[in-house]
C-alpha cells in the first residue's frame, strides 16, 4: 500500500515538473513582451532598465532555473500587468472561481438527482422522457450560448437577476464570501446555473442509470418483502447505493468545473481566476498565465491522485492490476 | 433506440428481398430513425449552404462596398434604405446583412472544426495503431501520454496552447487538433488490439506480408467503424470549441469570422436588447452540433455489431 502511494507521488511530482517546463518553454515563445509593456517613447536607456528588472535579458535556461526556485518558495514570478506576486493576484481571485463551482456542484446535486430517480423509477413516463431529452441538450449545447440565453431571458428580457459582476460580500466564520448575502445569491444564481447545466446532465444520467440497475437488486426486493413505505425505500436503501459513483465522478469533476469557469466567468465577468486567465492571455502577461496553469495542473494531479488513493483502498483490485502491467 | 427498434420489421422486409450488400444493409439500418434521418438531411443541407454561400449571399458580408455603417444593428425584417432589400434577420454592430454573415461564419467554423477533426484523425489512427500493433514499452508509453492528456479538460489545453501559440487560423487548428488526437488513438487502438489477435490477421502474416501492409489494408479497414463514430462526435466537440474559443477573444482572428465570433461580436449589444445579432449565429451553431451529434449517435447504434438486429 504505502509502496504503491509512493510510486503514485512520484509519478505526480514528474507530471508537474514536465508540465511546468512545457508550459513555461512555451510561454516564451509568444510574441516580444518588450514591446508589449514598454512604452515604445521610452529611450534605449529606460527599455533596457525595464528589460533586466523584468528578468528578461538572461538566458531562457536561467529564466527558467529562477522561475523553479522561485515557485519552490511559492513566489512563481511577478505579474507585468499588476505589478505584484503572480500568485498573490491569482490566489486573491479564487475565492470567487471556487465559490462559483461550489454553488454549481451543488445544484447539479439538487436538481441532478431528483430528476434522475424520477427517470429511472418512472422510465417510460413523459416526463422522464423530457428529462432525457433535456438532459442531451444539456450535453450537446455550448456553455457560452447557454450563458448567453440565461442573460437575456433572466435580466434583460425579466430584469429579475442581474447579469454581471459578483455581489456584495460579507464575512463569516473568517470566510469572505458573496454567499452570505442576498445580493450575493441574486449574482450567483445564474453563472452558478450555467456552469452547472453539463454537471446536471451527467447526474441525471448517473442517478437514472444506477436506479435501473438498483431496483432489481435483492436488497430492494428484501426490503419490499419486510414492509417497508416506498419513501424509505427509495429515500434511504436505493439513494445510498446511488450516491457512490455520483459522488465519485463530482468529486473528480471539480477540477473540470474549475477549468470551464473561464467561460462562465467570462460572459457574467465573475471576478474569478478564469476572467483572469482570458485577460492574461490577452495582454500577455506571462507570469500569471505559467502561474494559473501550474495552479490548475497541481490542482488536478491532486484531485487524480487522491481518488486514485482512495480507490485503491476501497478496491484492492486496482493496487493488483497497477502491479501486473 | 426505441423507436427504431419499433419501426425495425416494418422496414426490413423490403431490404431483404433485395439482394442484401453491406452498404445496403448499413443504410436501411440508418434510415430506420426518422430522427436521424431529419438529421442528415438537415446536415446536408447545412454543408450545402455553407459550400455554396458565396454565390448565393444576399450581400457579400466583407465587402465593405456593399456595407453600411449607417445600417448598423437594424432589427430582424428591416429593409435596406436605398435598394429596399429585406435584412431578414436584421444586420450586426458594422452593418451587415447577418443571414449573409452568418453563412459566411458556418462555412468558416465547418471548415476548421473538419480540417482539425481529418487531421487529428490520421495522426490518432496512426500513432493507435502503432501503439497495438508494436506493444511493449512504446505501447504503454504512448498510453500514458494519451491518458494523461485525457484527464485534463480539452478547453484548458486549448487555452493553454492557444497561450502559447498565439491568434491565427493556423494556431487554432493545431490546438484542436492537438486536444483531439488522443480520442482517435485511443479508440483505434482498442479496436486494432482486438483485430490483430484475429484468425486473418494470422492468416496474412502467414502470407508473410510486410507489417505496413497487414497494418493498412487488414486491421484499419476493419478499425473504421468506431473511427467513423468517434470523428463525427468529435467533429461537432471541435466546432463547439472552437466557437468558444472564438467567443473568449482568443480564436480565430476577426477576419475569419465563425459563428462564435459573431455571437462573440453580438454579446456587447445584448444588453441594451439587441437579441438577434448574437442569438440567430447562436442557432445555426446549435443546430449544426446537434445534428451532427444526432448522426453521430445514429451510427453507433448502427456500426455497433453488439446491436445488430
Amino acid at each position: 500500500m504505502a509502496a504503491f502511494v509512493l510510486r503514485r507521488l512520484m509519478q505526480s511530482v514528474v507530471v508537474v515538473f514536465v508540465m511546468s517546463l512545457i508550459v513555461f518553454c512555451g510561454v516564451h515563445l509568444i510574441g516580444d513582451p518588450v514591446h508589449l509593456l514598454i512604452n515604445p517613447q521610452a529611450d534605449q536607456k529606460d527599455i533596457e532598465a525595464a528589460i533586466r528588472s523584468l528578468g528578461l535579458d538572461k538566458p531562457i535556461w536561467q529564466q527558467y532555473l529562477h522561475f523553479i526556485g522561485g515557485a519552490l518558495s511559492g513566489d512563481l514570478g511577478k505579474s507585468f500587468i499588476f505589478g505584484e506576486s503572480a500568485l498573490k493576484v491569482i490566489v486573491q481571485r479564487m475565492p470567487a472561481t471556487l465559490e462559483l463551482a461550489l454553488a454549481a456542484t451543488a445544484m447539479s446535486v439538487t436538481l441532478g438527482i431528483p430528476l434522475g430517480l424520477y427517470a429511472g423509477l418512472y422510465p417510460k413516463s413523459l416526463a422522464s422522457r423530457t428529462i432525457m431529452a433535456s438532459s442531451i441538450l444539456g450535453f450537446s449545447l455550448p456553455t457560452f450560448w447557454v450563458g448567453l440565453m440565461l442573460i437575456m431571458v433572466f435580466a434583460v428580457m425579466l430584469g429579475w437577476l442581474p447579469s454581471t459582476g459578483r455581489g456584495e460580500t460579507a464575512t463569516w466564520l473568517g470566510i469572505t464570501s458573496s454567499l452570505f448575502t442576498v445580493n450575493g445569491w441574486k449574482h450567483i444564481l445564474l453563472p452558478a446555473l450555467n456552469l452547472a447545466l453539463l454537471k446536471i446532465s451527467l447526474v441525471i444520467r448517473l442517478t437514472r442509470a444506477g436506479a435501473r440497475e438498483a431496483i432489481h437488486q435483492d436488497y430492494i426486493k428484501f426490503a419490499r418483502a419486510k414492509g417497508l413505505s416506498n419513501r424509505r425505500i427509495i429515500g434511504v436503501h436505493l439513494l445510498k447505493n446511488i450516491l457512490i459513483p455520483v459522488v465519485t465522478v463530482l468529486g473528480l469533476e471539480f477540477g473540470n468545473l474549475v477549468a470551464f469557469s473561464v467561460v462562465t466567468e467570462t460572459i457574467f465577468a465573475w471576478p474569478g481566476m478564469g476572467k483572469l486567465l482570458i485577460g492574461s492571455i490577452q495582454s500577455l502577461d506571462r507570469p500569471v498565465i505559467v502561474a494559473y496553469l501550474i495552479i490548475i495542473v497541481l490542482m488536478f494531479v491532486v484531485i487524480n491522485l487522491v481518488v486514485d488513493i482512495l480507490y485503491s483502498v476501497l478496491d484492492p483490485r486496482v493496487r493488483l492490476g497497477e502491479k501486473s502491467a | 433506440m426505441t423507436l427504431a427498434a419499433e419501426s425495425s420489421p416494418a422496414t426490413a422486409q423490403p431490404a431483404a428481398l433485395a439482394v442484401e450488400t453491406p452498404l445496403r444493409r448499413f443504410l436501411s439500418d440508418y434510415f430506420e430513425s426518422w430522427v436521424a434521418t431529419a438529421a442528415l438531411a438537415l446536415l446536408a443541407i447545412i454543408v450545402l449552404l455553407a459550400i455554396v454561400a458565396p454565390w448565393i449571399v444576399p450581400q457579400n458580408p466583407y465587402d465593405l462596398a456593399q456595407v453600411d455603417v449607417m445600417e448598423s444593428r437594424l432589427p430582424p425584417g428591416e429593409k435596406h434604405s436605398v435598394s429596399g432589400y429585406t435584412y431578414w434577420l436584421g444586420t450586426d454592430g458594422a452593418g451587415r446583412d447577418l443571414l449573409s454573415a452568418m453563412l459566411y461564419g458556418v462555412r468558416i467554423s465547418l471548415t476548421v472544426g473538419v480540417l482539425s477533426g481529418l487531421i487529428a484523425m490520421a495522426i490518432g489512427a496512426t500513432v493507435g495503431l502503432i501503439a497495438a500493433y508494436a506493444g511493449g514499452r512504446v505501447e504503454s508509453l504512448i498510453m500514458r501520454v494519451v491518458d494523461l492528456q485525457l484527464s485534463f479538460p480539452a478547453i484548458l489545453l486549448a487555452l493553454m496552447l492557444i497561450a502559447i501559440l498565439g491568434k491565427g487560423v493556423d494556431k487554432i487548428i493545431i490546438a484542436l487538433v492537438t486536444v483531439q488526437w488522443a480520442y482517435y488513438a485511443r479508440t483505434v487502438r482498442g479496436t486494432a488490439l482486438v483485430e490483430s489477435r484475429k484468425e486473418y490477421v494470422e492468416a496474412a502474416r502467414c502470407l508473410g506480408l510486410s507489417h505496413n501492409r497487414i497494418l493498412m489494408r487488414h486491421i484499419l479497414p476493419n478499425c473504421l467503424p468506431p473511427l467513423i463514430v468517434v470523428a463525427t462526435v468529435q467533429t461537432a466537440h471541435a466546432i463547439a470549441l472552437e466557437a468558444t474559443l472564438s467567443f473568449l477573444g482568443v480564436g480565430l482572428p476577426q477576419t475569419e469570422p465563425s459563428l462564435g465570433l459573431l455571437i462573440s461580436n453580438g454579446f456587447e449589444y445584448m444588453l441594451s436588447g439587441k437579441y438577434w445579432i448574437s442569438f440567430f449565429p447562436g442557432i445555426l451553431l446549435l443546430l449544426t452540433i446537434m445534428v451532427i451529434n444526432l448522426v453521430g449517435d445514429q451510427l453507433r447504434d448502427v456500426l455497433n455489431p453488439r446491436l445488430r438486429r
